[in-house]
C-alpha cells in the first residue's frame, strides 16, 4: 500500500484513557510507536493492553486522548479510509454466521473491494492463506475446524485487509509450539519485507523477547516500561512490571526470562 | 457439504446451473399449483368454456400464487437478514415481536383512520414494526444473554405482550376477526388489487441482494465491520427497514407466516453457508418452495375445505425450529 506524501508516520497516543465506573482501565497513556518493525505489549492480565489496542483500531471509545494514526485522528478519519491503513486481530473471534475460511478471509479484502472482488483481491486472499498454511483448508467452513485453525484463518483474513498497520490482540491464543513460533516468524516477515508494522499483545514475554524490535510494558492502565528486549529483559524491570520474581538467563546469545517455577 | 474449488469460474457455473434448476422446479410447481383448487380450472377448460375459468385465473389464482412466491422467498430473505442483524440464528420477524407490532400499527391505524390509502396503513405498520424490533434490540442489551437460545424466547415472549395489547384493543373495538386474519397467513383472500404491494418487497429483496456483502459483514459483529470500514449503523438501519416493510406487507396481504424466516435460512446455512452473496438465492427459493407446498397441502388436505397456510406453516415450521434447536449445535452458534 502507498502511504501519500504526508511523513509516513506512526502511531501516536496521547493522554489516551478508558474508565469503567471509578476505575480507569488505560489511564492518561501517551506513546508513539514509530512505523515499522514489531511492537510487543506485554503486562499481567487487566494491564488496559487490550483496551489499548481496542480504541487505537477504534472499536472502543476513548474517555479522553486521541489516537493519530499516520496524522489522521481515528476518531474522526473517514472509517473506509482507516480500513485500508490498518487492521485489527480481536482476541474473541467467535462468529454466529457460517463461512468458509477462503469466504472469511475474502471479507477482510472488503475495504478495497467493497464485495467486488477483483483478481488482485483474489491473488492477495490465496496469498495470506498460504502464508498461513490454509490452503487446503480454504473450502471448509469453519465451525469444522479446531481452535487453532480458526486463529490462523482469522490472521489471514487481517493479513488479506493489506494495512500498513496490523494489531494482533493474542495472536497466539490457541496455538501450539509450531504455529505460535510460525505466527511470529509471520509477523517478522510481515515488518521486514512487506514494511508493515506489527503490534502485538502477547502473554508469553520471551516469545516478545525472541521476535520484536520494542516491548511496551502496561500495569495498572499506564506504561510501565518500554524500550528494546534487552533494555525490558532484566529481573528488576520485569519484576516491577509482573510483582513476581522473574530470573532471566543469556542463553545463545538471547535474554530468556525464567517464571516457571 | 464444502466445496473445496477456489473461488473459480467452474464452482461458479455449477452455482448458477444450480439455482437455474431450482427457479425451473419451482416454475414448474407454481403453475402445477395455479390448477389445483374448488373451481375447474385446467388446461382444457381455460380455452373452452366462456371465459369463467379465464377470470379465475388472472383474478384469483394467478395473483395467489405470484402472492406465494413473492411473501415466501422475501419473508424468508427478511428472516436472514434479521439473523445477520441480530447475530442469532434463531430470530425472524415472527420471533421477536415484528410481525406482532404491524399487526398493533395496523390495528390502531384502522381504527383510527380507517379512510387512509392502503399504502399509508402499510407504512404505519412498518414504523410500529421498526419501533418493535427497536424495542426488542433495547431488552436484549438489558437482558444477559447465556445461550442463543435466549434470544428468540426473550423475542417471542416481547411478541406476546405486544399481541395480548393487540388482542385487547381488537376485542374492545370488535376486530378479533382482522386481528386474527393479520396474524395467521392465508392466501385465500388473495385477488388482483390486493396484492401488489407485495412487488415493492421484492424490490427490497433485490436491493438486500445488491447489498448482500454489507449484511454478511454487519453479520461479523460489530467490531470487524467496523474494523473492515463499514458504516455499521447505516447498514443496520436500512437492514431494520427492509425487515420491517417487509413484514407489514406481507401481514396486510397474506397474514403472518410462522417459522418461515427462521427455518428455511438455517437448512440453507447448513447446506451453503451463511455468506449471502451466496446463499441468499437459495434462501429466497426455499423460501418460496416451502410456501408453495405448504400451501398446497392446506388446500388438498381436507379437500374442499382450505386449511389456513399459517397453521400449516406454524406446524411444520414449528417441528423443524425444535430440530433445529435440539440437533446437537455445533460450537459456532
Amino acid at each position: 500500500m502507498t502511504v501519500p506524501t504526508r511523513t509516513r508516520g506512526a502511531i501516536a497516543a496521547t493522554g489516551l484513557t478508558k474508565r469503567y465506573g471509578e476505575t480507569a482501565v488505560v489511564d492518561d497513556v501517551s506513546i508513539e510507536l514509530p512505523a515499522g518493525g514489531v511492537v510487543s505489549v506485554i503486562g499481567p492480565n487487566g494491564a488496559g493492553k487490550s483496551t489499548f489496542l481496542s480504541m487505537v483500531a477504534r472499536l472502543l471509545p476513548m474517555d479522553a486522548g486521541r489516537v493519530v494514526v499516520d496524522g489522521d485522528d481515528v476518531a474522526t478519519a473517514p472509517g473506509d479510509v482507516m480500513a485500508r491503513r490498518l487492521g485489527i486481530l480481536r482476541q474473541d473471534n467467535h462468529l454466529a454466521v457460517r463461512l468458509t475460511v477462503r469466504e472469511l478471509v475474502t471479507f477482510g479484502r472488503y475495504p478495497h473491494s467493497k464485495g467486488r472482488t477483483t483478481a488482485e483481491d483474489r491473488r492477495h486472499v490465496e496469498d495470506a492463506l498460504d502464508y498461513l498454511d490454509l490452503t487446503d483448508l480454504g473450502g471448509r467452513f469453519l465451525d469444522e475446524l479446531s481452535g487453532g485453525q480458526r486463529q490462523r484463518a482469522f490472521v489471514a483474513m487481517v493479513l488479506a485487509q493489506d494495512t500498513d498497520y496490523v494489531l494482533l490482540d493474542e495472536p497466539l491464543n490457541n496455538l501450539d509450539m509450531v504455529h505460535a513460533r510460525g505466527m511470529m516468524r509471520l509477523a517478522r516477515r510481515a515488518a521486514d519485507e512487506l514494511g508493515r508494522t506489527v503490534v502485538a499483545v502477547l502473554h508469553d514475554i520471551n516469545f516478545a523477547a525472541a521476535w520484536s524490535d520494542r516491548i511496551v510494558a502496561m500495569k495498572d492502565g499506564r506504561v510501565a516500561a518500554s524500550g528494546t528486549p534487552a533494555e525490558i529483559m532484566r529481573p528488576a524491570v520485569l519484576g516491577e512490571i509482573f510483582d513476581m520474581d522473574v530470573a532471566v538467563h543469556q542463553i545463545d546469545g538471547r535474554p530468556v526470562a525464567l517464571y516457571y517455577t | 457439504m464444502s466445496t473445496t474449488a477456489p473461488a473459480g469460474t467452474a464452482s461458479q457455473r455449477g452455482a448458477v446451473l444450480g439455482i437455474c434448476l431450482a427457479v425451473l422446479g419451482l416454475v414448474v410447481g407454481a403453475v402445477a399449483s395455479v390448477f389445483i383448487g374448488v373451481s375447474d380450472v385446467t388446461p382444457a377448460t381455460l380455452w373452452s368454456d366462456d371465459g369463467h375459468a379465464r377470470q379465475l385465473l388472472t383474478v384469483s389464482r394467478l395473483p395467489r400464487t405470484v402472492a406465494i412466491l413473492l411473501a415466501g422467498a422475501c419473508t424468508a430473505v427478511a428472516g436472514v437478514v434479521m439473523q445477520m442483524l441480530v447475530r442469532n440464528r434463531f430470530v425472524e420477524p415472527s420471533t421477536v415481536g415484528t410481525s406482532e407490532s404491524a399487526a398493533l400499527g395496523l390495528l390502531i391505524v384502522t381504527i383510527w383512520a380507517p379512510g387512509m390509502a392502503l399504502p399509508g396503513k402499510i407504512g404505519v405498520g412498518a414504523v410500529f414494526a421498526v419501533a418493535g424490533t427497536c424495542l426488542f434490540l433495547l431488552v436484549l442489551r438489558a437482558v444477559p444473554i447465556r445461550s442463543v437460545v435466549t434470544v428468540p424466547l426473550v423475542g417471542i415472549m416481547l411478541g406476546g405482550v405486544i399481541g395480548a395489547v393487540s388482542a385487547y384493543i381488537a376485542f374492545r373495538y370488535d376486530l378479533m376477526q382482522t386481528l386474527s386474519a393479520w396474524l395467521t397467513g392465508d392466501f385465500s383472500g388473495v385477488m388482483a388489487g390486493r396484492y401488489e404491494m407485495l412487488w415493492v418487497v421484492a424490490a427490497l429483496t433485490v436491493v438486500v441482494y445488491v447489498l448482500a456483502d454489507r449484511f454478511t459483514v454487519v453479520g461479523l459483529g460489530r467490531d470487524t465491520a467496523t474494523a473492515l470500514g463499514l458504516g455499521y449503523r447505516g447498514v443496520m438501519t436500512l437492514g431494520l427497514g427492509v425487515v420491517a416493510v417487509t413484514s407489514a406487507v406481507v401481514v396486510v396481504v397474506v397474514g403472518a407466516l410462522p417459522f418461515l424466516g427462521l427455518v428455511v435460512p438455517n437448512v440453507v446455512s447448513l447446506l451453503r453457508g451463511d455468506n449471502l452473496r451466496r446463499s441468499l438465492p437459495w434462501v429466497a427459493i426455499g423460501g418460496a418452495a416451502l410456501v408453495l407446498v405448504c400451501d398446497v397441502v392446506g388446500r388438498v388436505i381436507r379437500y374442499p375445505y382450505e386449511i389456513p397456510i399459517g397453521v400449516v406453516m406454524g406446524v411444520v415450521g414449528a417441528a423443524v425450529f425444535l430440530w433445529l434447536l435440539l440437533r446437537k449445535a455445533p460450537d459456532v452458534g
